[in-house]
């Protein structure tokens, strides 16, 4: 054995442990880094909870907001609210889903392709308050729809398509490619693959997309506010040409009263929010773990 | 296929069903509420408030749309609040876009009264002209600008308005830094800025009595539109020194500091209740304004019976929310402005307008 080799072995010794300890320190720094966005969270929860539990009742559902604390409710803020996720939701899925599917599975590959999946993928990063600007000079004013829910309901529409086009056109790539040719080499045409074979097996992902869509609408408030969503509203909304309010204003307006009994009212609209957002969540995994195939 | 999708179907059905629920909700049930009240609850108060009568027989439907300065929400939405339990068929929603972006809206026409927290400026009564829009001008109430030192701080009592330009004017920005450049005997402690943000009217009525030109001061201070952040910004720093609406004062004063205006006449001076309301607290005190819009009274008879209701019960829901009411004589005198339907700025378009005494200058007309 030559002292070559003897050598090389001793250094790989070395550098093994080494190596290890790296390793460990670096599983320590990532474990930390956990530790810091779950405390975080965690101390954000205890937060909201001790200041929104004892104002946490049915009242916040059945009252209007009002000048004394113990009297006002969401009741106008939580109406206003899920007629925005439905009105949301019936422009949004169709265009979006629709739009995925022809880019994924009928569009030619040229230029006008690239460049509407360049901008496509770029409309995700818009800020949202530019919607709202956009949302403001041609639904509200343009076209006349005033402040109502539906402006709202198209600007929010707006804000989502991306994130529905972008989840849509990754549920379909993830479809085995043999499914198509196994469809196709049987007479399907392009339409019967799609229908009745892609967007079946894609239906899980698509539908998890289009939960966490919504779930972002309901808390967004910028673009809302820019197209005029009123703050007070004591009357329940009439429908989808009516004005309106929503939760994340709601809970905005009373954070900045100066009475601290409303920042616990605020706190609560919170919980409620939360508790919204979370079932959503939970639904997208439900329907998820439902409608999931395998092959 | 269609297997895979029902859940989906019956989940939209069911949403449809709870909204549609929602919507028509039986009238809230205040007497069964469970008594889940916690400490902190206030009782509620009962609400003695002016009863006007109704000058047609049937009863009165409608929308008023108003927006504007987040400092006279509060006042305009107490008032909506009481109106609505009085008219169940009037809607009275209340937006916040400031005083600035509500008079933006009024002057296009899109609502018919706007809250302001100064008079019209210049520029927006140019903007209303161009649309043809002709406005009532009425004060509904008081506010004071408190000026404010952490607790902690036992030197700064009162200090001149003289004093207050030199910290506050642009040319002091880098320069006065320093408690004791303030005024001599002051210790030799930095010296910290909190104040509303450059978009608020707050902002613009307190350079323009402070500084003495609208707009202008230094920048280096701590801006926020948000009052509660300036409250906790004073409360944890013993240098800060900073100005804000009294009401905020009043609900945080434990934690804060009051301090007294002097107005070049020897005379400290602490914002409260009958300094405001009397103009003794000066140049701090300002009043704040609904703006009517003239051509929508006549289209739509809701719109007076909410003014008669506003200036009859101003006074009332203004102390109410922190608030400085306006005198008596005054609140008649704008009934007067609007039963003859004045139309116009009492203060000529010239925006946040120091020292003036309303009850003389609605007098005169």
């Amino acid at each position: 054995m030559s002292t070559l080799t003897a050598l090389r072995d001793v250094t790989f010794e070395r550098n093994l442990s080494l190596r290890k300890l790296k390793g460990k320190i670096f599983e320590i720094i990532a474990f930390f880094a956990i530790l810091l966005g779950i405390a975080m969270l965690l101390t954000l929860l205890i937060d909201v909870f001790l200041d929104g539990l004892p104002w946490l009742s049915t009242k916040l559902f059945t009252e209007f907001p009002s000048r004394f604390p113990d009297r006002a409710g969401l009741r106008s803020a939580l109406q206003g609210s899920l007629w925005l996720m439905v009105l949301t939701a019936a422009l949004a899925i169709p265009i979006g889903v629709g739009a995925g599917i022809y880019l994924e599975e009928f569009a030619p590959q040229n230029r006008i392709t690239r460049f509407i999946e360049i901008n496509v993928a770029n409309l995700a990063g818009v800020p949202s308050i530019i919607y709202g600007l956009l949302g403001l000079g041609l639904f509200v004013r343009q076209l006349g729809l005033g402040r109502t829910l539906i402006a709202g309901a198209m600007t929010m529409a707006l804000l989502v398509l991306p994130i529905i086009i972008v989840t849509t056109r990754e549920a379909i790539r993830a479809v085995p490619q043999s499914i198509r040719q196994a469809a196709l080499a049987l007479g399907a045409t392009d339409w019967e693959v799609s229908r009745d074979h892609v967007l079946v097996y894609s239906a899980p992902a698509i539908l998890t997309g289009i939960i966490l869509a919504m779930s972002r609408a309901i808390g967004e408030t910028a673009p809302l506010i820019t197209i005029g969503a009123l703050t007070y509203i004591a009357f329940d909304p009439k429908g989808p040409f009516d004005i309106f309010t929503v939760l994340p204003i709601q809970i905005f307006n009373w954070i900045s009263l100066p009475q601290s009994d409303f920042h616990g009212l605020a706190a609560a609209g919170i919980i409620i929010l939360l508790a919204v957002l979370l079932s959503m969540n939970a639904l997208a995994i439900w329907l998820r773990n439902r409608l999931l195939i395998r092959w | 296929m269609l297997n895979k999708v029902r859940p989906l179907f019956f989940i939209l059905v069911v949403m449809g069903l709870i909204l549609s629920a929602c919507a028509p909700a039986a009238t809230p049930t205040e007497a069964s509420q469970p008594e889940k009240v916690v400490e902190t609850v206030i009782q509620t108060q009962v609400v003695e408030v002016e009863k006007i009568i109704t000058p047609t027989a049937g009863p009165v439907e409608g929308t008023i749309l108003v927006d504007g300065s987040s400092t006279v929400a509060p006042i305009t939405q107490a008032v909506a609040e009481e109106f609505q339990r009085e008219f169940p068929d009037v809607r009275v929603p209340v937006g916040i876009s400031g005083t600035g972006g509500g008079f933006k809206k009024f002057c296009n026409g899109e609502t018919d009264i706007s809250n302001a927290s100064r008079p019209i400026k210049p520029s927006e009564v140019e903007l209303c002209q161009q649309n043809g829009i002709e406005y009532i001008e009425l004060p509904v109430a008081f506010d004071g600008l408190a000026v404010m030192v952490n607790p902690a701080n036992d030197f700064a009592a009162c200090l001149t308005v003289e004093e207050l330009k030199k910290i506050w004017e642009p040319a002091a920005e880098g320069v006065i830094t320093n408690w004791n450049q303030v005024r001599d005997g002051f210790p030799d402690q930095p010296l910290t800025l909190y104040g509303a943000g450059t978009d608020s009217g707050t902002y613009d009525y307190f350079t323009a009595a402070i500084v003495g030109e609208e707009g202008a001061s230094r920048g280096d201070y701590l801006p926020s539109e948000d009052d509660n952040v300036l409250v906790q910004g004073i409360a944890g720093d013993v240098n800060a020194l900073g100005f804000f609406g009294l009401a905020y004062y009043e609900e945080n004063k434990d934690k804060l500091k009051l301090v007294a205006v002097d107005n070049g006449d020897g005379n400290c001076v602490l914002p409260d209740l009958t300094t405001v309301s009397q103009g003794t607290y000066q140049p701090l005190s300002r009043p704040i304004f609904i703006y009517v819009n003239r051509a929508r009274v006549d289209e739509k008879d809701e719109i007076s019976l909410f003014i008669d209701f506003y200036l009859k019960n101003a006074g009332q829901l203004s102390t109410e929310v922190g608030y400085i009411p306006l005198t008596d004589e005054i609140y008649q005198l704008a009934q007067k402005r609007y039963d003859n339907r004045v139309t116009g700025s009492i203060f000529e378009g010239q925006g946040s307008t120091v020292g003036v005494s309303l009850a003389d200058l609605l007098a005169k007309e």
